[in-house]
């Protein structure tokens, strides 16, 4: 097997309060392939959103990584990095797209002066070539070029998460992660969007790491899939085995709560 | 079926210039009936938010009127207006901002009852909150002290609910109720809903763009885009058989772990997106008759 793009062991962060601290995330171990679709899930407060904020170290305290965790991205422990280590590894190794990334663009600069923010700061780049670069890049997430121009106002949701999505890939990380991409947007936009990253990584080879709570989305793209629950990963699997023939009984619970769109349509008591 | 509690006949909202009009709704016709859940769906700006303004009579019609019990409801005054909110309530999409954060639970359900029941006193108050709360599953001696923070969604979503239900009243409509929620949770909620429909003879408008909830809560269902209800008609028969490309197109792009991104590949509806969406924007004044209960507007050719 080839070296993972992203290697996650025993991986503990708590949440650190005055009288007890919070496991987040409890002895958390997996590996992504180069190229691979990896997804997690789990519902609100799983600590799915906590490892993707530790992977490119974004977490805050009173978030700690206790000692002993790795997370090891092309063979280094991103947990060892210094300051300007970590400035050169975000963006160039991984890539992170955040739940309302739509609105993590800056409102008063327009669409090219953000591509040439991040172009810059990981290189010596002119204007002219950044806007070449910024040209190529939204052709990938089928954006005209005249948006280069556009502020983030003029653009629509859709547009610009395909925007950020595009910005994210500038410099060709190896791995991208994705928390809740899609969820402020509707169905068909979400369609879009995924498919053109599935497309995307196929052509350029980047893995992904896709979290969501939206578990038939992700059986539809995933390669493998990871179920968490308080913090521990219970079930680790291909997504076709997550779908068809799930181990645990809290990933069959997730299946039986899920409205389905053919078929027998059962009640279905579920706790709240 | 019985009569409609309430029709909206061939309603129009305008914005916009005068020269350059938008049409937020456009000729929008539908019944809601006492038992029955209608669903409306369509993806985010396309007129499902304005159609429940209209009924909540935040926005007046410019075209179109509203029937209520069978008659027009005119420039209601303010008695009047106040007896049609009372048959009305509304359950929000985000229980973590309807709620307001300074209050208890049981303030939150006794002010619609001191507002809209006036003749109760102190203790049948007392008493109805207690059997609401018992309504929507939660333990009533538990919940009422709370505040909204120290509740989950869920459990916030319940008393959104019971707040509804506290003026007796004949119609909910659900502007998506369960989208903030967890998945684990949803169904509980919208179990809840049917059971209250079924119970108490309510008529329902659930609003969303979950199509796989939809078919799980609704008898019927209509497709809203740009304005235009594209296609109606009874729940089943829409989703099994869909007439229109905008509705295949909704349905084409519901996560569905049955079918791989790989085997689909920009299929059929997906690789026509513009096409679609420049066409389905255009009126289509046109009605055509599938089979019985199901219609759809034929877009222009």
């Amino acid at each position: 097997m080839t070296t993972p793009v992203l290697s996650v062991r025993n991986l503990n962060i708590d949440y650190v309060g005055s009288e007890a601290d919070f496991h987040a995330v409890k002895n958390v171990s997996f590996d992504i392939a180069p190229g691979e679709f990896f997804g997690l899930a789990g519902e609100s407060g799983c600590g799915k959103s906590t490892i993707a904020f530790a992977v490119s170290r974004l977490h805050r305290p009173p978030a700690l990584i206790r000692t002993g965790s790795e997370i090891l991205v092309g063979g280094r422990n991103v947990l060892d990095l210094s300051d300007e280590e970590l400035r050169k590894f975000r963006w160039r190794e991984v890539a992170m797209v955040f739940q309302s990334a739509m609105n993590s663009l800056n409102p008063v600069l327009t669409i090219e002066t953000q591509f040439y923010d991040v172009l810059r700061a990981h290189g010596p780049i002119s204007r002219a070539d950044a806007r070449a670069r910024a040209t190529e890049l939204l052709k990938l997430v089928d954006i005209a070029p005249e948006r280069l121009d556009s502020y983030p106002h003029q653009c629509s949701g859709g547009m610009r998460q395909r925007i950020v999505i595009a910005i994210c890939l500038a410099l060709n990380p190896k791995l991208l992660i994705m928390d809740e991409p899609t969820t402020a947007l509707d169905v068909v936009v979400q369609r879009e969007i995924l498919q053109r990253i599935d497309v995307l990584r196929k052509k350029l080879g980047f893995a992904v790491l896709f979290i969501t709570h939206d578990l038939g989305l992700m059986v539809q793209v995933s390669d493998r899939i990871g179920i968490m629950l308080e913090g521990e990963l219970v079930e680790v699997n291909d997504a076709q085995t997550i779908y068809r023939r799930p181990q645990h009984a809290y990933t069959k619970k997730l299946w039986a709560s899920m409205p389905k769109l053919r078929g027998e349509q059962t009640r279905v008591e579920a706790s709240s | 079926m019985s009569d409609p509690i309430l029709a909206l006949d061939n309603v129009s909202k305008v914005f916009g210039r005068a020269d350059k009009p938008v049409y937020a709704a456009r000729a929008v016709s539908f019944a809601l009936y006492p038992g029955r859940t209608l669903a409306l769906v369509g993806e985010s700006g396309s007129g499902k938010t304005t159609a429940a303004r209209l009924i909540m009579r935040e926005y007046t019609p410019d075209e179109g009127r509203l029937m209520f019990r069978g008659a027009p409801l005119g420039k209601a005054d303010s008695k009047a207006l106040r007896d049609y909110r009372s048959s009305l309530q509304m359950v929000f999409q985000d229980p973590f901002s309807s709620l307001n954060p300074t209050h208890t639970i049981r303030y939150h359900l006794e002010r619609p009852l001191k507002l809209h029941q006036r003749g109760l006193t102190a203790a049948q108050r007392q008493a109805a909150i207690v059997e609401l709360l018992e309504r929507v599953k939660l333990d009533p001696k538990l919940i009422m002290p709370k505040f909204p923070h120290e509740l989950s969604g869920g459990q916030r979503q319940r008393i959104s609910i019971a707040r509804a239900l506290a003026v007796n009243p004949q119609v909910i409509v659900a502007d998506e109720p369960t989208s903030m929620l967890d998945v684990s949770v949803r169904q509980g909620i919208l179990n809840l809903l049917n059971d209250m429909k079924a119970e108490l003879k309510l008529a329902l408008l659930y609003i969303t763009h979950d199509i796989a909830t939809a078919r799980y809560v609704a008898d019927d269902i209509m497709v809203m885009y740009a304005g235009q209800i594209v296609e109606w008609g009874a729940v089943d028969k829409v989703l099994d058989d869909p007439r229109h490309p905008y509705t295949r197109l909704l349905l084409s792009a519901v996560p569905d772990p049955d079918r791989r991104f790989d085997d689909i590949r920009f299929a059929d509806e997906l690789g026509r997106i513009e096409e679609i969406r420049q066409q389905a924007a255009l009126a289509q004044p046109e009605v055509s008759q599938v089979g019985e209960n199901h219609f759809f507007r034929p877009m222009p050719a």
